[in-house]
């Protein structure tokens, strides 16, 4: 067959946007769409933050206001969880960054599918309304169940939301799958089929790697999920008994018999443990990007980095259960499951050590994108240190439910890609706009996110107290000691810091898309692909009549010799110096 | 680094592999985009449905209830005499055939004879349809003889909920299925693919004879167990 010397995307037509509404809405441009995916994440993930004031509110000032009842806080948390995984991180690092970085890094026109790509956002959109429907009212509230929705508590009266929150929780998961569905089929066929001439696998940048093996773990993690949300539906609605067992509520028998709550646990675990490295696994490559970059240096061990990223996705696979031990299993399992966690530690570790060699002896530029990759390194070094102590059996049954797992997720799969999100924000800003974000304010939100993150969820590790709690107080006894009051308090007021910091952040990105400094193509000298189209921001098409060509990896940086401290992807290994 | 321009040297065996995987622009060579999204998304069709028939046999095994006999409650009287899973053999043959009917139109496809292809299209799509009807009969049956989602008369109800959930979405994919052949038939009797070398036909044969697969083991395990 005709194998290409002119890879056939260069005779594809592109479809070209005229109006205002597929230009900007229904647009199939993928740097558009990503943008879009980018402002609905952080939009939503503006809810999330809200509802964890809420929830820091009732802890750290139990009482002060009577608005927060049981149902709110306990919706609050909830909501606050899945949005902050689904719909920000998960929405955020491969629908914006995935979308925007894969064709630009790969020197490729568009997606394979651009029509599919655009539907895919659309479906995202749909999905976010029917999760905020459970807010409208006449509709109870969303469902209290906690974000992991363990049956039977999820589905029965006495819980808030049993009646249309849970129901649309689990409408808006079904229809967020959907969406995932069609924009992963795009990435992944995308970076098999469509990379430019000269990018081989071993070429691509790690945000590429990260992104591409994530979206791989999201199309076989997400189907657990989206059965499992078809089966609790059709417990509520039809009265079937998948997950319910024969069960009394308020000493009123259910009509429920013979169905295995731990059946639910399983499958939520084998689509939720793969979904903390679709979450993890771009951030790892983003910040590998980062890190190189300004660090002016060539990423330590790229093959290393590459394999350990295949096999941090394997694994994940093999290791759902260990967030179920206290659910009870045989002990065989128990060990099986610690044992595969704690091989996890051995890839992980060697990409940390990787960064960590990277940035040893380098020309580092405290840019404010490689300020959040260090902090990303830290943070989740701590965080992931904590997960040792989690993974196995014995440890984890007394620390599970306490805050001390509140911390260890929190610090690594929600401040760490965060942290990344921002990196990469600050990092591509000047590409996606063709302006500089403002480094003022860039470095305050920096500081107060990093210290602030820090200050809350540290003292969490030895706040030895059950979570998911609405209060501690018993009648006139509490169980808090003095000293957790005080951290309690001090938690809310710098969950209230960080947040504020947080709209400096969005505050930047306003004004700083009109009065940003003129960026020019290349601001951080760095030498994958995107920096090197012909315009920036980059048109529709992305190149002009001819695609790039790819002559060296993405990390040819300080290279003894030569004028320049970074050799960009498309110079040709005869033209150097 | 890995030179992109390498030296064409000829390689046979798992070596062609590591040469597909290690090369530049495409890593399967000469698959369409179409064809190799297809597969991709097969591939994540496949984990739903073998988690169905995971969570199917898991909750087979806690129900406290006896699981009704299956060749008794999927049984056909034909002349006074109950034939068991009679109407079931007549939709997997039914089915069978539609994937034979659709390979032909692949083959018919990629020789350019665009009349033939479109032709086994529909009549595999008619294959398609007549099993959903059975299906629809099926249950008919069943429900006018009692089954619910939450409750039958011979047994665990979880035989109910497991039969109308799984049949049931393998029946939408059927469906689905059935819609797509029809589609893709009018485009290329309309001539929208007279330029390419007809790989949308195996593209959707891909699908088809997933779903054809799939029914296989639906039958296995719900009909035969």
């Amino acid at each position: 067959m005709a194998q290409a010397e002119i890879p056939y995307q260069e005779a594809i037509p592109l479809h070209d946007p005229h109006t205002w509404i597929t230009k900007y809405w229904f647009s199939q441009d993928h740097k558009v769409i990503a943008v879009q995916y980018g402002i609905t994440a952080i939009a939503v993930g503006l809810v999330a933050l809200v509802l964890s004031w809420i929830m820091r509110t009732q802890i750290g000032f139990p009482g002060l206001f009577d608005w927060i009842d049981p149902e709110l806080y306990y919706q609050s948390v909830t909501m606050h969880g899945m949005i902050m995984v689904i719909y920000l991180l998960t929405a955020f690092l491969l629908g914006s960054f995935g979308n925007y970085l894969v064709p630009l890094m790969l020197g490729a026109r568009d997606m394979v599918f651009p029509f599919v790509n655009m539907i895919s956002y659309h479906v995202y959109l749909a999905s976010v309304i029917i999760l905020m429907l459970g807010y409208v009212p006449g509709m109870e509230g969303p469902t209290g169940a906690g974000w992991t929705l363990y049956p039977p508590q999820a589905i029965l009266t006495g819980t808030p939301g049993a009646d249309w929150g849970i129901l649309t929780m689990l409408a808006s998961l079904a229809v967020f799958i959907v969406a995932f569905t069609m924009g992963g089929l795009n990435y992944i066929t995308t970076i098999l089929q469509a990379r430019t001439r000269g990018m081989t696998m071993m070429r691509m940048p790690l945000s590429i790697w990260g992104i591409g093996m994530a979206t791989v773990l999201g199309l076989l993690a997400f189907p657990a999920l989206f059965v499992s949300a078809i089966m609790m539906t059709l417990d509520n609605v039809l009265g079937t008994s998948f997950f319910m067992p024969a069960i009394n509520s308020l000493e009123i028998g259910e009509d429920y018999a013979g169905g295995s709550p731990l059946l639910f646990q399983h499958l939520f675990w084998f689509f939720g443990h793969p979904e903390v490295y679709i979450v993890a696994l771009p951030a790892f490559g983003v910040v590998s990007d980062l890190i190189s970059v300004h660090a002016r240096k060539n990423i330590f061990g790229y093959r290393l980095m590459v394999w350990a990223i295949v096999a941090i996705g394997g694994l994940s696979f093999i290791v759902w259960a260990h967030h179920m031990y206290v659910a009870g299993m045989h002990p065989y399992f128990g060990f099986f499951f610690a044992t595969t966690t704690l091989i996890i530690a051995v890839p992980t570790a060697i990409k940390v050590y990787n960064w960590t060699l990277t940035l040893w002896r380098a020309n580092i530029r405290f840019t404010v994108p490689m300020l959040f990759a260090i902090a990303f390194v830290i943070t989740f070094v701590v965080g992931g240190l904590t997960g040792l102590f989690l993974g196995n059996v014995i440890v984890d049954v007394p620390l599970s439910d306490t805050y001390f797992v509140v911390a260890h997720f929190h610090m690594v799969m929600g401040v760490a890609p965060i942290l990344v999100i921002f990196g990469g924000i600050y990092h591509w800003y000047p590409k996606i706009t063709g302006r500089m974000l403002n480094d003022t304010i860039g470095l305050w939100h920096f500081w107060i996110t990093f210290i602030g993150t820090y200050a809350i969820y540290f003292p969490m590790h030895f706040l030895a107290i059950p979570r998911r709690y609405y209060q501690y107080d018993i009648g006139e006894s509490t169980i808090l000691t003095p000293s957790m009051e005080i951290l309690n308090v001090s938690i809310t007021l710098t969950a209230y810091v960080v947040g504020i910091a947080q709209f400096l952040f969005i505050y930047n990105l306003i004004v700083s898309y009109r009065k940003g400094r003129e960026a020019g193509d290349n601001p951080w000298e760095a030498n994958s692909l995107e920096w090197c189209t012909p315009q920036t921001p980059p048109v529709h098409g992305n190149w002009g009549e001819r695609l790039p060509t790819v002559h060296r990896w993405a990390y040819d940086y300080s290279v003894p010799g030569q004028e320049r401290d970074f050799i960009p992807q498309d110079v040709p290994r005869e033209a150097q110096a | 680094m890995a030179q992109a321009a390498q030296a064409e040297t000829e390689v046979t065996g798992l070596a062609t592999i590591a040469k597909d995987w290690s090369s530049d622009v495409t890593t399967f060579k000469g698959v369409p985009w179409g064809k190799a999204m297809m597969w991709i998304f097969l591939l994540s069709d496949t984990f739903i449905f073998s988690i169905f028939l995971t969570a199917y046999m898991t909750v087979r095994t806690t129900t406290a209830e006896a699981w009704p006999n299956a060749s008794e409650v999927f049984s056909l009287t034909m002349f006074g005499v109950p034939v068991p899973l009679l109407l079931i053999a007549i939709m997997t043959f039914d089915l069978i055939t539609s994937s034979g009917t659709m390979a032909l139109a692949v083959n018919y496809g990629y020789r350019r004879d665009k009349r033939r292809a479109v032709r086994f299209m529909y009549l595999t799509a008619f294959f398609g349809a007549v099993f959903v009807g059975m299906q629809a009969f099926e249950w008919t049956k069943l429900i006018s003889e009692g089954v619910r989602p939450f409750e039958n008369p011979w047994g665990a109800p979880q035989f109910g909920s497991c039969f109308f959930m799984i049949t049931g979405f393998h029946g939408l994919h059927v469906s689905a299925g059935v819609a797509y052949l029809i589609i893709i038939a009018r485009r290329i009797s309309k001539g929208r693919y007279d330029n390419t070398n007809f790989e949308i036909v195996e593209i959707t044969g891909l699908y088809w004879h997933f779903v054809d697969l799939v029914w296989v083991f639906i039958f296995a395990f719900f009909y035969l167990w």
